[in-house]
């Protein structure tokens, strides 16, 4: 038994230490919003905040990340940067297939915390982790400066 | 409520459906959220099987076709909410069920399913007549109700006006009465000058739930007592179980079961992780002795070998062969071109239970009827027991429409194998690990070209003889008689035997190699995948050798294609082709390249901006696209897909490659089939031109021009021409 703190609820998961807590997400608490992809980091689409910072939830185990506050892209819009992320997304028609975008929204909110103004070249090195099959790259460089110009 | 006026509506609109012979019976799944719908909302007006609309005013509109990324909720929903009159804000969609009665794809037949680009194009006149039948409905019961002629009514943005009366009602408050009223035998179309949403911006309907993470896919099925499945697959194709030891994986804390199935053995536990531990810990020892033990490079070495020989004909004009034996200056070039897979975001997974009697299914489901008659008869029950949900795809490119109905079947023998034990009814979700799904085949056909030409002393092309070699895709599956013609496979050849070219001898071959068991199967935009490159960059040597400009040699050639002609020109045009490109840094080559392509009916050019470094890596800048898909529904996803389709085929451009070692495939996850990140995604143009032609697809038209323009901007830049894909930039060193 693991004490999360997710989404702001405490919460105990009856897992393994070793699981990752993309699955303690998925299969325990339900909160599929968060997506896996590769199982190895590599994709993205496990995207999480853990105390602020990105992390691939797929490779983090429970045990790690015990007592530190995890927000998923279910709470996205409870800060004013998550919002305004989702509502550029919405106005551009970011998605496609959408398996991704998660995981792309929650790398986009944690760019724009710490780079008010990012140029493209931020935001290729900031999205540079999450794939997307679909491509979409197009619009999420343009949804991440529509977000920005919306905070400004 | 089924009241029975409503059902003699829908009865009456589907014997008056010109050429529709649609089917009555409302499967179980349908009856039952349509009753629940009914309960929640008063009573419910369903004109045709694709529209209901609630007496809380929302439009609901039924997609036949899988929503996987290429727009199509967004694209029906418009066609309909345009002949309705409907305010796009109350416009909601929903996965139509499997029944190929009602929700065939009038492109395949009697069958339901999506692909080939086809759903925009196959439900055209269906959902237009769809809305404006709802309309005329909503209308004809505001004329009875409010005493005043119909033809003084007017609709606009979902609401039903009387301007002499000044009467209104939303379409909500006149849905019971709608439903009463007879269904009119033919309803005029608006003339598409009057159109407000089509042709329009129109935001997409999934844009909301795919941002906050409601939006439900496969991977997200949870059921009460459902168990997840992860197999150990056969490591080569034909691969069969000999004997395995569970115990290691039985001892892991809550994995439940392991059963045997064809060529797989599968690891039952209550969550994911669990079963992936319990399939890790598996030992298994397989029976090769049928198996494929191929390598890619021995393939390869084959696959030349057959290039260099006549294949069967495939298309003749004049005599080829003659001409190529003739005066003139011969120039040739070969091609290869690898296994690539579909790779989607969301791993190949599969929802079944067992119902009383039959089976409920959830899955992004492309190929309802194929899998509907496979899953029937692995179960023994009728079709009509086999119900599907069709749930949102993290992208297929064609994967999910299986022709064998690989992964489904998986699902089914692994729910099969729990017998009659005490998880007997329990649902079962298959999971594929990302390397499972990697390694699985199913891949777009390993392919050899030979291309053979002669040119007049002038620089024109007197002969062109094609020379393809490769598995075909649709042999042994369902459409075998359908899409191969005197051994030829047509999505083999598509792309080359239709070149559009006017060249006097002309002649394109097909060899089918014996014996190469891997898996393959369509893969988005098909045959174009390889054809469009292959012909499109050796026409670019042509016009090199012949000392003329790209553009105009096509321009040329395409005299009887003006719709090729056409997007070329625009491309041209807009990225401004007359025009020298501005020069690269110290050390840099910067080139121009063009390619025009006609796929699934619809037509696109691209002129691709790249720049060579001196240590041979390709960026590639800018894309500028120009299409012809008919009229365009939506004309924000056409742009998307073009976008999109440029990176999809600059993956497979740049880095894509499946490759077998002693039958074994090589790649298993992102670090080594790496589709291109945001890094290497260029600036995309993407023009439209004006049509009134019916719609066409653009789901993948978009992919085939990428890799040739961008080779051909390499050449132009370097001097050389890339001959296989992946590019092999090694040999751009400066």
């Amino acid at each position: 038994m693991i004490q999360l703190n997710v989404n702001g609820k405490q919460q105990r998961v009856d897992v393994e230490a070793d699981t990752p807590l993309l699955w303690a997400l998925r299969d325990t608490l339900l909160l599929t919003g968060t997506k896996y992809g590769c199982g190895a980091g590599l994709c993205g689409a496990c995207t999480v905040h853990v105390n602020g910072q990105p992390v691939r939830s797929c490779i983090t185990p429970v045990s790690d990340v015990a007592g530190k506050k995890i927000s998923t892209i279910e709470v996205a819009d409870n800060t004013r940067v998550g919002k305004a992320v989702q509502e550029a997304w919405r106005k551009l028609d970011v998605v496609q297939c959408g398996y991704c975008q998660s995981g792309q929204i929650m790398s986009a909110v944690s760019l724009l915390n710490t780079k008010k103004h990012p140029t493209d070249a931020d935001i290729d090195a900031a999205m540079a982790g999450n794939l997307c099959r679909c491509a979409t790259y197009v619009r999420i460089r343009a949804a991440i400066h529509e977000a920005a110009k919306a905070l400004a | 409520m089924n009241n029975p006026i409503q059902n003699l509506s829908r009865r009456g609109f589907l014997q008056g459906a010109a050429g529709l012979t649609l089917g009555l019976s409302l499967p179980a799944f349908a009856a039952k959220a349509g009753a629940a719908a009914a309960q929640a909302a008063g009573a419910t007006f369903e004109p045709t099987p694709f529209l209901r609309i609630g007496a809380d005013n929302t439009v609901t509109v039924l997609s036949k076709h899988l929503e996987m990324g290429q727009g199509t909720y967004t694209g029906l929903a418009t066609i309909v909410a345009e002949e309705l009159d409907a305010a796009w804000p109350q416009v909601k969609v929903e996965g139509a069920p499997a029944d190929a009665k009602r929700f065939n794809n009038l492109a395949f037949g009697p069958m339901q399913g999506t692909g080939g680009s086809t759903a925009m194009a196959n439900s055209w006149d269906q959902l237009r007549q769809t809305g404006a039948t709802a309309r005329a409905m909503l209308v004809s019961a505001a004329a009875k109700r409010w005493n005043v002629p119909a033809a003084e009514i007017t609709v606009r943005e979902g609401v039903v006006s009387h301007a002499a009366s000044k009467r209104k009602a939303t379409f909500g408050e006149l849905a019971e009465a709608a439903a009463a009223e007879a269904v009119p035998t033919s309803v005029s179309l608006k003339d598409p000058k009057d159109f407000r949403l089509i042709g329009k911006h129109a935001n997409r309907k999934d844009s909301f739930a795919k941002t906050n993470g409601t939006a439900q896919f496969t991977q997200d099925v949870h059921l009460p007592g459902m168990l997840v499945a992860v197999v150990a697959h056969s490591p080569r194709f034909g691969g069969k179980v000999k004997s395995f030891d569970a115990s290691k994986a039985k001892a892991i804390k809550g994995v439940i079961d392991v059963v045997a199935i064809p060529g797989a053995v599968a690891v039952l536990a209550k969550d994911t992780w669990t079963a992936k531990k319990g399939r890790d810990a598996l030992s298994v020892e397989w029976d090769d002795s049928a198996a494929f033990k191929l390598g890619t490079d021995e393939m390869r070495a084959t696959y030349q070998a057959l290039g260099k020989t006549p294949g069967l004909v495939a298309r003749k004009d004049g005599d080829a062969n003659a001409a190529l034996d003739g005066a003139g200056k011969v120039v040739s070039a070969s091609y290869d071109f690898p296994f690539l897979a579909h790779a989607a975001m969301e791993p190949m997974n599969c929802v079944i239970q067992r119902t009383a009697d039959g089976i409920e299914v959830w899955n992004g489901e492309q190929f309802q009827t194929v899998d509907q008659g496979a899953l029937a008869a692995m179960f023994g029950i009728p079709v009509e027991k086999v119900t599907i949900h069709m749930l949102y795809a993290g992208g297929s490119f064609g994967r999910r429409a299986s022709t064998s109905v690989d992964y489904i079947r998986e699902a089914a023998a692994i729910v099969k194998a729990l017998g009659e034990g005490a998880h007997a009814k329990a649902p079962v979700k298959l999971v594929w690990m990302r390397e499972d799904d990697m390694k699985a085949g199913y891949y777009r056909p390993m392919f050899h070209h030979r291309l053979e030409a002669t040119l007049d002393a002038d620089g024109s092309i007197r002969a062109w003889r094609h020379r393809l070699v490769g598995q075909s895709i649709a042999k042994g599956s369902p459409f075998e008689g359908f899409m191969i013609k005197d051994g030829v496979d047509g999505l083999s050849v598509e792309g080359a035997a239709t070149l559009p070219y006017a060249i006097p001898n002309l002649q394109v071959e097909l060899h089918t190699p014996a014996g190469i068991d891997v898996p393959v199967l369509w893969w988005r935009s098909v045959g174009s995948t390889h054809t469009a490159y292959s012909t499109e960059t050796f026409l670019d040597k042509l016009a090199a050798e012949g000392g003329q400009d790209p553009v105009a040699l096509r321009l040329k050639l395409l005299a009887k294609h003006p719709r090729h002609a056409g997007v070329l020109k625009l491309a041209a045009d807009k990225a401004g082709w007359d025009k020298p490109l501005a020069p690269g840094k110290v050390g840099e080559r910067r080139g121009r390249g063009v390619a025009v392509h006609e796929s699934f009916h619809s037509f696109v050019a691209q002129v691709a901006e790249v720049t060579v470094s001196a240590d041979g890596s390709v960026k590639v800048d800018r894309i500028v696209a120009a299409v012809d898909c008919g009229m365009a529904i939506n004309p924000d996803n056409v742009r998307a897909q073009v976008e999109g389709s440029v990176g999809f085929a600059l993956s497979a451009a740049l880095h894509g490659e499946i490759t077998l070692k002693d039958g074994v495939v090589e790649q298993g996850n992102f670090g080594e089939y790496a589709p291109i990140r945001i890094n290497e995604m260029p600036k995309v143009e993407v023009h439209i031109v004006a049509s009134a032609e019916k719609p066409t697809g653009i789901g993948e038209p978009g992919v085939p021009p990428v890799a040739p323009a961008v080779a051909n901007a390499i050449a132009a830049a370097t001097g050389k021409w890339l001959t296989r894909m992946p590019f092999a930039t090694e040999q751009l060193k400066a």
